[in-house]
């Protein structure tokens, strides 16, 4: 049973990452695009979560864990960016 | 100890396609509403709900399979604080960019330079208090 | 002399609560509670909150234990109800949402405070809170779907803002 909802669960969020993608091609304007990756870095989270449970190993939490904090500082630093034209005076 | 075990497969299952249904609303909404201000609800949806269930999942299916430890928490604690500043921080940015908004914008929308200043401000006087006592 | 090791004993131990964090943090990621472990958590417990102490102010002092639980069980319900409703509004391909920008007045005065609702906002699906503006005391709110703005911030003031007065005193 687990098996075969890790799998919906991993095409559901592949769909989602898609979208995400598309709406950073899109646009149309650069905080849609920020938004966009900034949801591409939470659904990458819940991916990892979701291998390290199919691999059944725990190495990948770290994973995970790390690329939360990158998504994060990435992103208040491009909206830092974009509001002040620059990331720290 | 075999109808334990099937019962937490089947709350790992739900929440892991609870968090998956959610993860992929939120994507959805993010393609589909038509301005900025309504695309920024998504990614608080897929942190909530989506990321939260399948961490769920995780933590229980560890706990199950004896493994010591529930340190998916920190994640999900880490999404819970983080979502909010980054949001916030978006459409501070969509704001002074004037970025098209389908419910027209607020009357502070011309202030947002001011009021991007106000967390600098309430730094200094914290860390000029904090300085004599150290 | 004795003044002085008051004011230092005050600041190892300034926040308990962000030192219990941090400690139960460390040991969930170390997965162990060996006593290494153990003394580093505490050794991190002690030095984060004293280092970091010039940047993260005075803090704010629990006033009441019942209205942090109340709190809790508010937001983490409105999380799931305000999830499943949004849910809908986005899987209706029929139907597009009205949204609204919503000024919640604030009465609450605490900066911790502010920061919280203004998080709580943002984390309950269908609200998110754009502008803090400190000058006129109020947070500018964008909803996804609102017909009356005006009952939206009382709904928001009484559920979220009320426990977090008493919160914070």
């Amino acid at each position: 049973m687990i098996p075969l909802a890790l799998d919906i669960a991993t095409g559901a969020i592949t769909v989602a990452m898609l979208l995400c993608g598309l709406r950073l091609l899109r646009g149309p304007e650069i905080p849609d695009r920020l938004l966009a990756i900034d949801t591409l870095y939470v659904n990458v989270v819940a991916l990892v979560i979701v291998l390290g449970m199919r691999l059944g190993t725990e190495l990948l939490f770290e994973a995970a864990l790390i690329v939360a904090m990158l998504g994060f500082v990435s992103t208040v630093a491009l909206a830092r960016y974009l509001t002040r034209g620059d990331v720290i005076e | 100890m075999d109808t334990v075990n099937s019962a937490v497969e089947i709350i790992v299952s739900i929440m892991l396609l609870v968090g998956a249904f959610f993860t992929l609303v939120g994507a959805i909404g993010m393609v589909r509403f038509r301005d900025f201000f309504q695309r920024l609800h998504a990614p608080t949806k897929a942190t909530t709900l989506g990321v939260g269930g399948i961490l769920i999942a995780s933590m229980i299916h560890g706990v199950a399979h004896g493994r010591y430890g529930i340190h998916e928490l920190l994640i999900t604690m880490f999404l819970f604080i983080t979502a909010p500043v980054s949001a916030n921080l978006l459409s501070k940015a969509a704001l002074h960019l004037k970025v098209p908004s389908g419910a027209g914008h607020p009357d502070v929308a011309r202030r947002t330079t001011t009021g991007g200043d106000s967390p600098r401000k309430k730094a200094k006087p914290v860390r000029s208090k904090g300085k004599p006592a150290a | 002399m004795s003044m002085v090791e008051h004011k230092t004993g005050r600041l190892w131990l300034a926040h308990p609560v962000l030192s219990l964090i941090l400690a139960g943090s460390w040991l969930l990621l170390q997965r162990s509670v060996a006593p290494a472990d153990l003394l580093a958590a505490c050794v991190l417990a002690l030095v984060v909150p004293r280092v970091t102490a010039g940047f993260i102010g005075n803090g704010a002092k629990l006033q009441s234990v019942g209205a942090v639980i109340r709190l809790l069980r508010i937001v983490l319900w409105d999380i799931v109800v305000s999830n499943l409703t949004v849910a809908k509004i986005v899987l209706n391909p029929l139907r597009s949402p009205t949204p609204a920008w919503v000024p919640v007045a604030l009465d609450i005065t605490h900066e911790n405070g502010i920061a919280l609702l203004a998080s709580i906002i943002t984390m309950t699906p269908g609200t998110v809170s754009c502008v803090v503006d400190q000058e006129r005391r109020r947070i500018m709110v964008h909803a996804l779907d609102c017909d009356d703005p005006a009952a939206m911030a009382r709904d928001i003031k009484a559920r979220y803002e009320q426990p977090l007065k008493e919160i914070f005193g």
